[in-house]
């Protein structure tokens, strides 16, 4: 448990990627089985572990601390597991804290009273940093940043492996991963991959330099639409269903409309998207909306039907018993379109080819789409196999141009690592009516580090108030600095003051020549909200 | 008989002592100051006379230079004089080099202002010693059952760990100019780590004073670079103590991928520690944490235990539990922050 709750205190503080890899790492090199899968799977949230409710632990606590005392205490902390974690009197003596199996094993046999006996025990044995992790492991409050995707990367750096392999096998594997483990530790061989259903990692597109397209011809690609949705992979073989998205973390629980409408035998890559059902069928509604059903355990019946989920199909990797990723996209394509021909699916339509030209002809298609929902155009090589990671050359996408507006910078805030002693994050906002500035988005790439060394000045020399970390600067009609910023996309928000949250903001020109009251009002930025099909509202 | 108040009383100048006519770490400049140690909020300059130990003298003038009073009074812990017949005696604190108790006897009675204190082990300065005493006066900068602070030769362990995992990368420890910085120096040479220590330049002339006399700090070097480009890199790997100011500095861009560590009681708080945007929190404290607090109490065993800056509530009600009669004098001007 201490390497556990040691390895948790520097994942929570740790912001970059490379860092937590890092530090993984060295954890799955230092610890033995069971511990290191188990952990594994507690930080993905994969462990399953009876948990506790937290009037048990405040029930315990009260036993051991005076009533007024923890109050004081926990009204300072405002976390119930963390003043626990620190205020519970140590106990000289104690016996020696359990290993995380330990806690595990024990957890998953025990009943109720003995659940509360074994943690108090396990409390009175261990330090602060451990009954911390213990307690938020037991009240399935372990959140501290790291995603499956990461967390495999670093088994795939552990391993010495591509994480592609990783993927591959992941969803046959179960805490505590014992054979996985073997596997990359090199006593073992590879776990098996040949499991219906499993994820096969995706294909993926590089962007288009608007200054240095590539020769698209008819002849040697096709072209499809870019759709507004997430990217995601539909296995349903013999009599496993999955639902993944791109990383291959299973989403079906989210999704069972779709589960339920996959009645054919094969492996998709599509994008999946919302319909109105007030309207017709596949008529694509904006990202806000499928938002709403994104990052869920569940999904209420009222949703399901306010927000009825579809895949649109744009690649083949498995049909009826055959592995397809070898063969080209054209002969792919063409299996697709059979197959959309015999047969008409509920909850898959199929991803229509757009015509074109030549590349000039491309680019006036990707710059104004027919709708809302296109982001760009997809250009694939005719003669591509479907090639896990983002292979040179096969596949492109070529988006629209952002949405651009001028907007004043508001406040500042330091950045993290390499960042630590810059002004990095920054916050803007728009001229409502009143002619006051409302935050509208907050953007922390898309400059140069030499304009960051202007912008941090222009913050330290203009600093009107501080809080914490963050710093707010002279913005009103007649000062600031004006910031053109470039986004994706904006979404209606009722969480944001001005009613609109921005989709990948990031400033692509600073202003220095801009008057401040010649920003742009709140009143342009809500006109660039898609627009929802006319009765869903 | 004399009142305990009217030996030793909070005023809002610092607390009083009206037959002597002194004042403990007065907050404003006054005739006679007794200082108990050399941190900013506690020693102030542009008093007439100052009494302290060596150290918090040389402390002060390292400071403020060499006219931070009118007159000085040198006096050696233990030792006691007599101020307008009243006597002080100051005692090991354990808080800082040089940090003491002033311990105030008038007409049999005697309290002790214990300034800021800690009771653990600590190289760089004397040992916190307690006497029994009438009115005891804590400070309650981590008065809170959640602060116990942990062992610090495993948190300077961690340090360690993190630079050996990390070599690519610079650790940049925040430490306070005075006091925690030599302690954290001290107990990284404890731990075997005898390669050079880079420090910032506000730290120099405290460092030189602490090993003047007597802390071993080991080779200290000033974290300075040439304008030469592959300079960034010589950090690498290396250790840097600097003010925690300094990290919002643009003194900081120096380092190659600076990893912000920072050595203060206040660490051991989530929230705090990810407010501040550090990435390896080192609960390290100069103050005494809430077992130390009670600790002392029951040690001394006082008529009165009197509360000042800090959380007091949580310390009064813990002296209601256990029968001790408590009060808070509610100083103002002392900064608990500052660990």
């Amino acid at each position: 448990m201490h390497a556990f709750a040691q390895l948790l205190e520097r994942l929570v503080y740790t912001p970059q990627r490379n860092g937590k890899i890092h530090l993984l790492k060295d954890y799955f090199t230092t610890t033995d089985d069971p511990d290191r899968g188990l952990a594994l799977a507690a930080i993905t949230r994969d462990l399953a572990i009876n948990s506790v409710k937290p009037a048990m632990l405040r029930e315990l606590i009260s036993e051991r601390l005076d009533p007024i005392l923890f109050e004081y205490s926990y009204d300072y902390v405002g976390d119930l597991a963390e003043t626990i974690s620190l205020s519970w009197p140590s106990k000289p003596g104690a016996n020696a804290p359990p290993a995380l199996h330990e806690v595990i094993d024990a957890l998953s046999t025990a009943g109720k009273s003995e659940a509360r006996r074994l943690i108090e025990h396990w409390l009175d044995a261990m330090d602060a940093s451990e009954r911390w992790a213990l307690l938020k492991l037991i009240t399935g409050g372990l959140r501290i940043g790291v995603s499956a995707r990461l967390a495999k990367t670093a088994l795939a750096s552990f391993g010495e492996k591509d994480v592609n392999e990783i993927e591959e096998i992941w969803h046959g594997l179960e805490p505590p991963y014992t054979e996985l483990f073997a596997w990359l530790d090199g006593t073992g061989k590879k776990p098996a991959t040949d499991l219906p259903g499993m994820f096969r990692p995706v294909m993926l597109a590089h962007p288009v330099d608007d200054n240095a397209a590539p020769d698209f011809t008819p002849k040697t690609h096709l072209a499809e639409w870019k759709w507004d949705g997430i990217r995601i992979q539909a296995a349903s073989e013999g009599n496993t269903r999955r639902l993944y998205s791109r990383t291959g973390d299973d989403i079906a629980t989210a999704f069972p409309d779709i589960i339920e409408a996959m009645d054919l035998a094969a492996v998709i890559d599509g994008e999946l998207l919302i319909y109105d059902p007030k309207s017709s069928p596949f008529k694509v509604q904006p990202f806000s909306e499928l938002q709403k059903r994104l990052n869920r355990k569940t999904v209420s019946k009222k949703l399901l039907e306010s927000h009825p989920a579809f895949i649109r199909v744009y690649d083949l990797l498995h049909y009826d018993g055959q592995d397809l990723r070898r063969n080209t996209f054209a002969e792919r394509r063409a299996v697709l379109e059979t197959m959309f021909k015999d047969h008409s699916f509920r909850r898959f339509d199929l991803s229509p080819l757009v015509s074109f030209k030549s590349t000039d002809h491309l680019n006036s298609l990707r710059a104004q789409p027919p709708q809302d929902a296109i982001e760009g155009v997809m250009i694939k090589k005719k003669s591509a196999p479907y090639v896990p990671g983002r292979p040179k050359g096969e596949w492109w996408k070529w988006k629209r141009d952002p949405f651009v507006i001028d907007a004043v910078l508001m406040y500042a805030q330091r950045g993290h690592g390499k960042r630590s002693s810059f002004y990095s994050d920054f916050t803007f906002g728009v001229w409502n009516e009143e002619q006051t500035l409302v935050p509208v988005g907050k953007a922390y790439f898309g400059f140069s580090d030499e304009e960051l060394k202007d912008l941090d000045k222009f913050v330290r020399n203009n600093t009107t108030d501080r809080y914490g970390p963050v710093r707010q600067v002279q913005a009103n009609r007649e000062v600031g600095l004006v910031l053109e910023v470039a986004f994706e996309g904006l979404n209606a928000s009722t969480r944001h003051k001005s009613g609109v949250a921005m989709r990948f903001p990031r400033i692509s020109r600073i202003r220095w020549d801009k008057p401040t009251a010649e920003a742009d009002i709140l009143e342009t930025l809500k006109a660039m909200l898609p627009k929802m099909s006319a009765d869903s509202k | 008989m004399t009142a305990f108040e009217d030996i030793l009383r909070p005023t809002p100048k610092g607390l009083y002592c009206p037959p002597g006519d002194f004042f403990i770490d007065p907050v404003v400049p006054v005739d006679r100051a007794v200082v108990t140690h050399g941190h900013a909020d506690h020693a102030r300059s542009g008093h007439a006379s100052v009494l302290a130990t060596p150290e918090t003298l040389a402390i002060m003038a390292a400071r403020y230079g060499d006219g931070f009073a009118a007159s000085r009074q040198e006096i050696a812990l233990r030792d006691k004089i007599k101020i307008n017949g009243v006597s002080v005696t100051l005692l090991p604190a354990g808080h800082v080099l040089g940090s003491a108790q002033a311990m105030v006897e008038f007409d049999g009675k005697r309290i002790i202002a214990s300034g800021d204190y800690k009771r653990r082990r600590d190289l760089t300065c004397e040992a916190f010693e307690p006497v029994t005493c009438d009115v005891f006066i804590t400070e309650a900068t981590f008065a809170l059952p959640v602060f116990r602070h942990p062992d610090d030769r495993s948190e300077i362990q961690k340090l360690l760990k993190s630079v050996e995992q990390f070599p690519e990368r610079t650790h940049l420890v925040g430490a306070y100019a005075l006091g925690k910085a030599q302690r954290v120096i001290s107990l990284i040479r404890e731990a075997g780590y005898d390669a050079p220590i880079f420090i910032h330049g506000a730290m120099h002339k405290l460092c030189d004073l602490y090993v003047d006399f007597g802390v071993d700090l080991g080779a200290l070097s000033p974290a300075t670079l040439k304008n030469k480009s592959g300079e960034k890199q010589k950090f690498a790997g290396k250790i840097i103590v600097a003010p925690p100011s300094a990290f919002a500095d643009k003194w900081a861009r120096r380092f190659a991928d600076p990893l912000a560590c920072f050595a203060s009681g206040w660490m051991r708080i989530r929230a705090r520690a990810r407010q501040r945007g550090v990435e390896l929190p080192l609960i390290l404290s100069d103050h005494a944490d809430w077992d130390e607090l009670i600790t002392t109490v029951q040690d001394i065993q006082p008529q009165e235990l009197w509360i000042t800056h800090g959380r007091e509530d949580a310390l009064l009600r813990w002296a209601e539990l256990n029968g001790i009669k408590a009060r808070p004098l509610s100083l103002v001007g002392y900064e608990d922050e500052n660990d």
